[in-house]
């Protein structure tokens, strides 16, 4: 019909998308003593589905997405344990928050180098760090914020302690947030914003609005991540500064590279990839994980990441990936 | 007042030393290396381990420290770091990062992960007051300064009035021109690494009694490394002097008027001046894009 023909063709709803994601929704009632994993899992790969968004989509390299997160665990937790203890609700405060607080970060990220933006995003994650932790009469500061009780899901699904209702209502979160991405990669606004990644002069060149460009995706990642860290802080009845820490910017970047940049589902595979090496190696050294995540890591980039989930390529010409 | 001050001028001429391999390794092959701290721990860690296991004296450690990381620098960035430099950054960022994590854990294997203790010997001990006790300046202090002041002059005569020094700054300033004109670029690259390594296992070593070491040195100083570079720039070497003094003292200072506050006033600061001016204080790009 009309040039865009590719475009849409790469929009459409492959079959194995709802199997996935029906598969993906069983979970919880397959495998019910794994449950909680399963919460996690689809709460990190909200995560690194929102990072996707900046990192793989726009080629913003940020070092303090946990800021998000934190800051929207944080509004839950308290909206929780102040206002009211409805988990929609609170969902929708964690995610509001962390919506205006990317609204405002996003004036930062706009000018400088990859440098001067890795250290802006760190830098603001610390602060978010250190002030969750001096403003202790707010946030319980080192012990973490306590006593935080979740009402039920809809007025009906109490959470138990096994985790089940917990994973399915952050697979739905997870789900919902998903689709929105996918049609907003898919729509001529996400094609901008690849445009933007990569080739920034040109693409001011022929009109793009960068910078505006930037602040809204950088508003609405933060604001999947905000949403995240509600559904963190909501599931676990826990918000303590480990949400703003380096090592949740390292892992959720490490979770995409491993699953693809660029790629939606990569963060969701990265992330399942990551939690259950995570729980197998940590089974077998718990002190020492670091020295593998840190030996694969380096592994990966001298490999070349973009080849890792694609075996094909391994022993193809260089430069065809 | 003047003590602070005193302090804070230690603790940057010795942020300064730590930091400067670092900032022209970035400004050189503008490359991220996130792994610059694992050198100071390991100048750190060597210095410990001469010390209670040889019995060497602190002095003759320095030097030892300053050679070994140094070696260990050259032998990395021939193997491992030169393909690197052609990637983009983010995956310089995961490679230098992972490298990081490895030399925490491995220094949490081998040398157990409690604070370690440097025996300073006995005529650095001491504490010299002036002014009727308005200036406090602990001896190691001076002793620390005068190194550094000493290894900042020498740096900037080597930079300024050598050879060497001016094929590294035709380097930076353009690798390709400067490799057309028959400069060794690689060359010059590994050495100045080895020379910026060899001063972070330097600074490590001397840092020890200071700053604290344990093995996870490497990530609680990354950030204040990356601050001196970002905010000096990387096209001096007075600019990241400058930065660190001045992160120097408004930490020591931050931390002394208003603990309350503990790092938030030297974060807030350096986000402030990357607003202000993205390529650093003192580059000579100025504030433009």
């Amino acid at each position: 019909m009309t040039a865009s023909n590719p475009l849409a063709a790469q929009a459409r709803w492959r079959p194995w998308e709802p199997v996935l994601w029906l598969a993906a929704l069983a979970t919880p009632w397959l495998f019910k003593e794994h449950a909680l994993i399963i919460n996690e899992v689809a709460i990190v790969a909200l995560f690194a589905v929102s990072l996707d968004l900046i990192l793989g989509y726009t080629g913003i390299v940020s070092l303090g997405h946990a800021a998000f997160l934190g800051f929207g665990a944080y509004s839950a937790a308290l909206f929780a344990k102040h206002v009211m203890p409805d988990p929609l609700v609170g969902l929708l405060v964690g995610t509001v928050a962390g919506t205006l607080l990317g609204a405002l970060f996003s004036l930062t990220i706009l000018r400088g180098t990859d440098l001067t933006r890795i250290m802006v995003t760190l830098g603001l994650t610390l602060i978010l760090f250190e002030l969750a932790n001096k403003l202790d009469w707010l946030t319980g500061g080192a012990d973490g914020l306590q006593g935080v009780t979740i009402g039920p899901l809809l007025g009906r699904f109490e959470f138990d302690l096994y985790g089940q209702v917990a994973a399915w209502y952050s697979l739905v979160v997870l789900l919902l947030c998903f689709v929105l991405a996918r049609r907003l990669v898919h729509s001529p606004f996400g094609a901008t914003l690849k445009a933007v990644r990569d080739n920034r002069l040109r693409a001011m060149a022929i009109g793009i609005p960068v910078l505006s460009r930037l602040s809204v995706v950088y508003t609405l990642a933060a604001g999947m991540a905000g949403a995240a860290g509600a559904l963190l802080a909501q599931t676990t009845g826990f918000a303590s500064l480990d949400v703003f820490s380096i090592e949740r910017s390292a892992d959720v970047v490490m979770m995409l590279v491993i699953g693809g940049v660029g790629w939606l589902y990569g963060g969701v595979a990265g992330a399942v990839v990551f939690k259950l090496l995570h729980d197998v190696v940590a089974g077998i050294t718990p002190q020492y994980w670091n020295f593998w995540v840190g030996l694969f890591l380096v592994v990966l980039v001298l490999v070349g990441r973009e080849r890792l989930l694609k075996p094909w390529t391994w022993f193809s010409r260089k430069g065809a990936a | 007042m003047l003590t602070i001050l005193f302090d804070g001028i230690a603790y940057g001429m010795l942020l300064f030393i730590l930091a400067v391999g670092l900032s022209v390794t970035m400004g050189l092959m503008n490359f991220i290396n996130l792994a610059h701290g694992a050198f100071a721990m390991l100048g750190g860690y060597l210095t410990v381990a001469l010390m209670q296991h040889q019995g060497l004296p602190f002095l003759a450690c320095l030097p030892i420290a300053f050679g070994v990381t140094a070696l260990v620098g050259a032998v990395l960035e021939r193997t491992l770091y030169r393909p690197m430099y052609k990637k983009p950054h983010l995956d310089q960022v995961l490679f230098s990062i992972g490298l990081t994590f490895m030399a925490v854990a491995a220094t949490d294997y081998f040398m157990g992960s409690q604070q370690q203790i440097i025996q300073l010997p006995e005529w650095l001990l001491g504490r010299t007051e002036w002014f009727d006790g308005a200036l406090g300046m602990g001896h190691y202090r001076l002793f620390i300064i005068a190194i550094c002041a000493a290894l900042t002059v020498g740096l900037q005569f080597v930079l300024s009035r050598t050879r060497f020094g001016s094929r590294l700054r035709a380097s930076v300033d353009d690798p390709r021109v400067a490799a057309s004109l028959g400069i060794n670029v690689n060359l010059v690259f590994a050495a100045t690494f080895a020379v910026g390594s060899g001063l972070a296992g330097l600074g490590g070593a001397l840092g020890a009694e200071v700053l604290g070491l344990d093995p996870s040195f490497p990530l609680k100083f990354l950030v204040y490394f990356l601050i001196v570079v970002a905010v000096g720039g990387t096209s001096s070497i007075t600019g990241p002097l400058l930065a660190a003094l001045l992160l120097g003292i408004a930490d020591v200072a931050g931390k002394y008027y208003i603990p309350k506050l503990g790092g938030f006033i030297v974060y807030t600061l350096m986000i402030a001046i990357l607003i202000w001016r993205p390529h650093g204080l003192f580059s000579r790009l100025g504030g433009g894009k």
